[in-house]
């Protein structure tokens, strides 16, 4: 029984799921939260995200989108175009590289990766931006942010397993 | 027809494409980001073109935020109501002072500028806007706010709320506009310190308190020294209050703003008329951002 139109976008929906997700995460990440300082160490959000979709489904999440909503991010948070798109690209390369060291593995491996790759992504940050504007920035706001980063994981990746759950096995 | 031999040649040529295709964009990233730096103004257009489409969605997505941030404000302002109270009765009976001293020197100032035959500045326009955006790096401070070309906004207007300065338009689009705030990196405002007016430059160095660099050398700076703008390049008006002298040390002399993130809801944007060394529609090579 061939499916009808609506079955057909109810499919194509659920694969662009991991995509979706993420651009609302770069929506959510300019929003103005009126908190002190909270720009300086909100967690990054599309970070975990792209770390977990490269992670668990590569063929919903490819390069292309990835590299995509990185330029998106620049574009919205006034950072140099190009820096987020560089280091999602990065953490993309290295998961889905890596994915088959994880496979299997318990949660405490994955957040243990993702913790290192966390503090990759957000020292490249720090270096790329330092050179971009040509002066050594401070460091001091970046641990922060990286243990909060950390902290936050288990219960976006929570999240998104949650939403995984809901899209159609891998092909 | 083999189909299992075309499958088993397909399957790591597609994965070579994907690698290549990875390759490729990391590449291309790396390129945009260099030629961002070589030529910032290659990009902004297209990053305010972008921006100004989704101006709509960040706007309504801001509303309910500011709801929420509203209603958790609201219980903190009752629960500090008879302090606040107090500090405010304080406040009213030195500013009513203030006001009969002000009354005298107005007064006295049309007389005098009535000997002068003074020719009086052109009139401030104002243009307000609700902050939509925040930015979400930890290393850039910008806000967007949702008034733009359609409003009146041009590039380098200074932007200020109730008590001084916060930052100048860098970008606009026809309904959003780029805020540089002062404490970014990129902030570089001439100022005048306290009351001998001291020439300086505010620095932002992306901590909540920027630097005051360029100052002539053994200057004594008192605490709580008052930081107004100096005129200086004609971007900003003279006069407009920026800050006070924090404290002054082994990390020069920082300064306190009236930034603050979490009061930062409406904004005003002034529009005096000047035309300076920013005025981006004139000169090429902005390299300001």
């Amino acid at each position: 029984m061939k499916a009808t139109i609506w079955q057909q976008i109810d499919v194509i929906l659920r694969n662009m799921t991991p995509a979706l997700v993420t651009l609302c995460l770069v929506v959510l990440g300019v929003m103005p939260l009126r908190l002190p300082e909270i720009s300086t160490v909100a967690p990054p959000l599309v970070l975990m995200s792209v770390y977990y979709w490269s992670l668990h489904r590569t063929d919903l999440f490819p390069a292309i989108v990835v590299f995509g909503i990185g330029l998106f991010q620049d574009v919205l948070s006034g950072s140099p175009i190009g820096l987020n798109a560089f280091i999602l690209l990065g953490v993309f390369g290295l998961c889905a590289s890596q994915r088959r060291v994880f496979h299997g593995k318990s949660f405490l491996v994955v957040w243990w990766g993702f913790m290192v790759v966390a503090a990759g992504a957000l020292a490249i940050e720090w270096i790329l931006m330092s050179i971009v504007r040509e002066t050594l920035i401070s460091p001091q706001p970046v641990y922060f942010k990286y243990l909060m980063t950390i902290a936050l994981y288990p219960p976006s990746a929570w999240l998104f397993a949650r939403i995984h759950r809901s899209l159609p096995r891998m092909a | 027809m083999r189909p299992e031999s075309i499958q088993r040649v397909a399957a790591p040529l597609r994965a070579l494409a994907q690698r290549f295709m990875f390759l490729f964009l990391l590449l291309a990233a790396g390129t945009i980001l260099l030629i961002g730096k070589a030529d910032p103004q290659f990009f902004e257009r297209a990053r305010i073109v972008v921006t100004d489409a989704f101006a709509p969605v960040l706007d309504a997505v801001s509303r309910p935020i500011a709801t929420g941030t509203e209603l958790i404000e609201e219980a903190r302002y009752l629960i500090q109501l008879r302090a606040e109270n107090i500090a405010l009765r304080a406040t009213n009976a030195r500013l009513l002072q203030w006001q009969a001293a002000a009354r005298a020197l107005e007064a006295e100032n049309t007389q005098l500028r009535d000997l002068l035959r003074f020719v009086p500045d052109q009139p401030v326009k104002y243009i307000s806007a609700r902050v939509i955006a925040d930015s979400g790096g930890s290393f850039v401070r910008t806000m967007l706010v949702n008034a733009g070309r359609r409003d009146g906004v041009r590039k380098a207007l200074p932007v200020v709320i109730g008590d001084g300065l916060i930052g100048r338009i860098v970008e606009t689009g026809e309904r959003v506009s780029r805020i540089l705030l002062i404490n970014d990196l990129n902030s570089r405002i001439p100022v005048t310190i306290g009351p001998n007016r001291h020439r300086a430059v505010l620095a932002g160095d992306n901590s909540s308190q920027p630097k005051a660099i360029y100052l002539a050398a053994n200057i004594q700076l008192q605490r709580g020294a008052r930081i107004v703008t100096s005129g200086q390049g004609g971007v900003f008006p003279p006069g407009l209050p920026v800050g006070i002298v924090a404290s002054t040390g082994a990390s020069g002399v920082r300064v306190e703003t009236f930034v603050r993130t979490d009061r930062l809801d409406y904004v005003r944007i002034l529009d005096f008329g000047l035309a300076g060394v920013l005025d981006g529609d004139r000169r090429e090579d902005d390299a300001e951002y």
